[in-house]
């Protein structure tokens, strides 16, 4: 063990930096980073123990004791959920015979639940040892149980593949692409190293202009304008960094995958533009490890890229060297905050920043970076072939050009669409075929849930913004139940924990809102709750706390008949289970639980 | 006009907030003046012989007894007082909570380095004996609890001003050395 | 050479020098804005979020501010208060403080928030969550019922090469405080004495020391938190 994992480090440079690859390369070799695998870590990186500890446990596919030689991530996000998850996680205890967190006696399989792995649209899914398995039902579940106790490996356990590239022979996924709508900008007609060759044949200023005057922004959910973002960088001194968010976290959002899967080249044009425009000199797309499947992929069409002198050294002979790496994530939602991001990027726990300083001004190791979405890199690509104004003539007038919308849910077309700026819900409810919708979850639970009573907005920065989730609710749905308590579970568990006001208050709600679920709550609460998620929101110091009451406050705002049904109108009442209460006690010293009054 | 009717209960607790209560010293002459006591360990009355206006309990719910003498006073207070760490937060003794009452039991009757010889493994559990709960209940927890009054004990002087602002109706301004948690 | 900005805070005019943090510069004018991440001239963490102040009526922890020209403060507003009250509130059902039996008890910082903010019961229920206690290190006692993650200890203890006594473990609900058993075998006395000084609350303690101050005659006692800063009020 010493020996390969004192080679692991001196691949990656022996560097701190480099502790996340580090770590999920020992995790892959030996399914675990064990307490000695950290003791060596720490004393060849010249760290405390306590220091590997501290990114390794931040990380929730890193693990202390051996996953199994099968290890399960099953999808338990509220869509999942919807499409039967709970049967399916039910097959899989019964056939590996261990409950979900456990690892069979013999070490061969082991289960676990993750949140949303980027597969809405081909629910329930799970990742067995990082690929990923759609569509899973209990007969499928017996199969691949019955597979791993063949000794199968596997890639062999996927008969089917996809469409497009997921059956290229380093993907050999069975994801489906799911492109319902291509739209002019990222999943239109595209040649690779076109809009390369145009940006080099602009100064880099030029450039920057060229993407300020599309008036494109940033695809990721926070929509700031990405031009100014370059231009803030540029206007920075020291090296700098060009880095591609591609931690797809947001539940309910899977565009990004699509757009790996069939626009890889594109998102690194995007990237060697900005590269380009800002005179960097590295560019890091940060991968979610959900998508460990495409890094072979990915990297072919990197070093693809490097062959047609796209990338690399002296670019298209204009002595412009910038390359790009692949840094896998581990697990960790918070890390699609770009702070987060940076701190993840350089080995650390994934806990956002301070701001200011700003990323533009000191990002990775400190220095000036960009970071954007996998999305505004493909858009920049397209806005400098054809110019911002040919751009701008799509969309509204605030959001400009097109989006790309992750739909899922109760619809019968779930998938990407590439749709302009401004259609409304109703337009994309009709759209994917949706009937007797009760809700629209837009941008994720971090969004906004929309009412039937407002299906007439617009999908735009401006009115309801989205990073692209857009999940459709039907009327047979319990929305508190099935979607708000499943989002919450999913910020109490993602919250990185180090700003006081999310890590505590995500707690708080989460068991309020499992109150109003067990009957327990009363009316006073709902005021309470929306109080409180207004603390969290202003207090949080990052994107997830200041979102995270969303599910709480815009269900109460517009569905508060549904929690009006479910508390109680009076004054006071109490929690206190008195069966629960004394269960325990009578057991463990053999009496019998009555109480006499 | 008749004196307004007081009760006092130690649940969970150690005494130590009855303690304080007598610590006004003289002033407890004034006390009595100002008000009657109905059922509390301070006159020995022990259950309720009339409707009271203000309940002081210090203590938090540890078990059925706890809970019982608890919505007994609910029921028989207008106003409810938690008095002491206690009772407002568990106090010391929810230092168990989070830990299994299993464990707890069987750390006090069989492995317990002072634990005397137990070679049967017994635990008490006669029906006489007030079954002890999961954790220690804070008195908000389980009743509408009216107001509270912190400190380990709370001080003498917080006790006083509090409750004659409660009979008179005075304002409470209550100066910053009398809140206290310890 | 250093450019001095004018700003107010709740309708005040004071002067600092520019880029400067807010907590610092108020602190120095008499101000106080309660902290419990914060210590002067360490990086801040930003994580205590009690420093919330409105600045240009935008939300921001004073302890992560810069100062700048015509910057409008709102520090002591009964909004911001009870903010800073539920902060302190949160922090006492999240983890267990059971002030009686506290060794800081009379000098922590978030006790006497409490005090300053008369907490008399937490708005939200309360935890009871399981904590470990870690007492392997020879010096040091580590209780983490009453850590609440301001990351002092991880900023500010580090031995000669730089590397962390203190780290998080886990994330969100799961978060705790460690130390790491090999270097703290060998933590210098002086080292010891300095984390459990700079930790706010009672969860890092030197063994072996107890209670050496009367009640009556500690730190908060008597007067409130901030009550030093205030006096330089001019």
């Amino acid at each position: 063990m010493k020996e390969k994992i004192i080679s692991i480090i001196e691949t990656y440079g022996k560097t701190p930096e480099r502790l996340m690859d580090i770590l999920i390369s020992v995790q892959e070799e030996f399914r675990c980073v064990s307490e000695e695998a950290v003791s060596l870590i720490a004393s060849e990186l010249g760290i405390s123990e306590a220091d590997v500890n501290q990114t390794k446990t931040f990380y929730h596919f890193f693990t202390t004791n051996p996953v199994g030689k099968y290890s399960v991530y099953l999808n338990n996000s509220a869509v999942s959920g919807m499409m039967g998850v709970a049967e399916v996680a039910d097959e899989f205890e019964k056939q590996a015979g261990i409950n979900f967190g456990q690892t069979s006696p013999d070490g061969l399989i082991s289960l676990h639940y993750t949140p949303c792995i980027g597969m809405n649209d081909q629910e329930p899914a799970a990742l067995i040892n990082s690929l990923v398995f759609t569509e899973l039902n209990r007969e499928k579940v017996r199969k691949i149980v019955a597979d791993m106790r063949d000794g199968k490996t596997v890639e062999s356990m996927v008969d089917e593949y996809g469409d497009g590239n997921n059956a290229h022979p380093l993907l050999k996924a069975m994801v489906k692409n799911n492109i319902r709508k291509p739209g002019p900008v990222c999943l239109g007609e595209y040649e690779v190293g076109k809009g390369i060759n145009k940006a080099m044949s602009m100064e880099p200023k030029a450039v920057i202009e060229e993407v300020k005057s599309s008036n494109l922004r940033g695809r990721g959910g926070a929509g700031f304008p990405a031009g100014l973002k370059w231009q803030f960088c540029a206007q920075e001194k020291g090296d700098r960094y060009v880095l591609c968010n591609a931690d797809e976290g947001e539940p309910g959002t899977f565009k990004d995958r699509v757009l790996l899967t069939e626009r890889a080249p594109m998102v690194f044009e995007g990237m060697i533009i900005a590269g380009w425009a800002l005179d960097a000199k590295e560019g890091i797309i940060y991968l979610r490890y959900e998508y460990r499947y495409m890094l072979e992929f990915l990297n072919s069409v990197l070093d693809d890229l490097r062959n047609k002198n796209l990338l690399g050294k002296n670019i298209l002979g204009k002595g412009f060297d910038f390359d790009i790496r692949i840094q896998l994530g581990a697990g960790a939602y918070v890390c699609g905050e770009e702070s987060a991001l940076v701190e993840s990027a350089e080995g650390k726990r994934g806990e956002p920043r301070n701001r200011p300083p700003f990323p533009v001004q000191k990002g990775y190791l400190d220095k000036p970076s960009i970071i954007n979405n996998v999305e505004t890199f493909c858009s920049a690509v397209k806005i400098v072939e054809n110019g911002g104004k040919w751009y701008k003539e799509m969309g509204t007038e605030e959001s400009t050009g097109t989006k790309l919308l992750s739909i899922s849910g109760d619809c019968k077309k779930p998938g990407v669409y590439e749709v302009e700026w401004g259609m409304t819900i109703k337009e994309m409810l009709d759209m994917v075929e949706a009937k007797t919708t009760q809700a629209v979850q837009v941008a994720g639970p971090s969004g906004t849930c929309v009412p039937p009573s407002q299906f007439d907005r617009q999908i735009a920065i401006e009115d309801l913004n989205t990073g692209g989730s857009m999940i459709v609710i039907g009327e047979d749905r319990d929305l508190i139940k099935d979607v708000v308590l499943n989002f919450m579970e999913f910020f109490e568990d993602e919250s990185c924990g180090s700003c006081i006001t999310c890590r505590s208050f995500n707690m708080i709600l989460r068991k309020q809102v499992q109150r109003v679920v067990d009957g327990k709550a009363i009316k006073p609460d709902l005021d309470n709750m929306l109080e409180w998620g207004k603390i969290m929101q202003n207090t949080s110091r990052c994107g997830l706390g200041q979102t995270a009451a969303n599910p709480i406050a815009t269900t109460i705002t517009n569905f508060r008949d549904l929690y009006e049904l479910r508390v109680k109108d009076v004054e006071f009442q109490s929690d206190f289970d008195l069966e629960k209460a004394i269960a325990e006690s009578c057991e463990a010293v053999g009496r019998p639980p009555h109480v006499h009054e | 006009m008749s004196k307004p009717i007081v009760a006092t209960a130690s649940l969970a607790g150690c005494f130590g907030c009855h303690m304080s209560l007598l610590d006004i010293d003289d002033r407890i002459l004034k006390l009595i003046e100002l008000v009657e006591f109905n059922k509390s360990p301070i006159d020995d009355i022990k259950t309720f012989t009339k409707h009271c206006d203000i309940g002081l309990i210090e203590g938090g719910v540890c078990n059925t007894e706890n809970l019982h003498v608890l919505k007994d006073f609910r029921n028989n207070c207008k106003i409810l007082i938690s008095v002491g760490e206690c009772a407002i937060m568990g106090g010391l003794p929810a230092m168990r909570n989070g830990i299994s009452v299993r464990e707890c039991l069987e750390e006090a009757y069989i492995n317990g380095v002072t634990v005397g010889e137990n070679k049967k493994k017994i635990m008490p559990n006669d029906e006489e004996i007030p079954i002890i709960t999961d954790k220690v209940y804070p008195l908000h927890e389980i009743v509408k609890i009216d107001y509270y009054l912190p400190g380990c004990p709370p001080r003498a002087d917080l006790l006083w001003q509090a409750v004659v602002a409660l009979v008179t109706g005075d304002e409470l301004n209550i100066p910053y050395e009398l809140i206290k948690f310890d | 050479m250093s450019e001095k900005v004018k700003f107010t805070i709740d309708g005040k005019e004071y002067e600092g020098e520019k880029g400067r943090l807010l907590v610092d510069v108020a602190a120095e004018n008499g101000v106080y804005i309660p902290v419990l991440c914060h210590w002067k001239d360490v990086k801040p963490a930003g994580s205590c979020r009690i420093c919330t102040v409105k600045v240009n009526d935008r939300y921001m922890t004073a302890c992560t501010t810069p100062i700048d020209a015509n910057m409008t403060v709102e520090n002591k507003t009964p909004e911001l208060e009870d903010i800073r009250k539920a902060i302190v509130e949160m922090l006492f059902v999240e983890g267990n403080h059971f002030c009686p039996a506290c060794e800081k008890s009379g000098d922590c910082d978030l006790q006497a928030l409490g005090y300053l903010y008369q907490m008399m019961v937490p708005r939200f229920p309360y935890a009871f969550e399981r904590r470990e206690l870690d007492a392997k290190s020879p010096k040091i006692f580590l209780e983490k019922n009453r850590c609440i993650f301001c990351k002092r200890c991880i900023r500010m203890i580090k031995d000669d090469k730089g590397r962390s006594f203190f780290a998080f473990k886990g994330r969100g609900k799961h978060l705790e405080i460690t130390i790491d058993e090999k270097l703290a075998a060998n933590i210098s006395e002086e080292l010891a004495q300095e984390a459990m000084k700079i930790c706010p609350v009672g969860a890092i303690l030197r063994k072996e020391v107890g209670f050496s101050t009367p009640i009556g005659q500690r730190k908060y006692d008597k007067v409130p938190i901030g009550s030093d800063i205030e006096v330089l009020q001019k």
